[in-house]
């Protein structure tokens, strides 16, 4: 039964699975920027968001994906540099 | 155990799929946990972008935090071993 995944179904699985991840990522970074940026911007909570407060938090978005890009960037990097480093130490 | 050994090969390339996004997303972990790190350490209050020294404070704080979880593990194993060796007396 289970050999009889044709290619077509298996296609449609692996892009479930996909979408699956990225709304689970989405997700997950949402809920952590709210968190980070609610810490960062609003000192004392009042009765509205007052403009200050909403400013902080679009600035903190975009700073919070920034950060998050040059992490990833670094991070990248990182394991590029410890790969070559092992190829490195193998051949020696 | 020949049957299942079929059945894997045949969806070989839905494991292979499958493994890579595990891969994937064992990076992702990784990165969410570096992001939460450095952000707490690195940012202030946001601005309009991040300047030179914040950027710099990022991308020191994931290698150093990378070192020191190297050397942190190291340094552990030497203990255990150490440990080890005591009790084998």
């Amino acid at each position: 039964m289970a050999d009889t995944a044709t290619g077509q179904n298996k296609v449609e699985l692996m892009s479930q699975v996909k979408q699956h991840i990225a709304l689970a990522n989405a997700q997950e970074m949402l809920s952590k920027m709210t968190e980070k940026c609610f810490k960062k911007c609003i000192q004392k909570p009042g009765k509205a968001l007052d403009n200050s407060e909403q400013r902080c938090i679009s600035q903190c978005m975009d700073r919070y994906m920034d950060a998050w890009n040059l992490v990833s960037r670094t991070y990248g990097n990182r394991l590029q540099r410890e790969h070559y480093k092992g190829t490195v130490e193998m051949a020696d | 155990m020949s049957d299942y050994e079929n059945v894997s090969a045949i969806d070989q390339e839905l494991q292979d799929f499958l493994d890579l996004e595990k891969q994937k997303a064992q990076v992702n972990a990784q990165l969410d946990e570096f992001n939460e790190i450095c952000w707490e350490k690195c940012i202030g209050r946001p601005s309009t972008k991040l300047d030179h020294a914040t950027e710099m404070c990022l991308s020191n704080c994931v290698d150093r935090f990378i070192d020191t979880s190297v050397l942190i593990t190291k340094r552990f194993a030497e203990i255990l071993n150490k440990r080890g060796g005591m009790n084998d007396n």
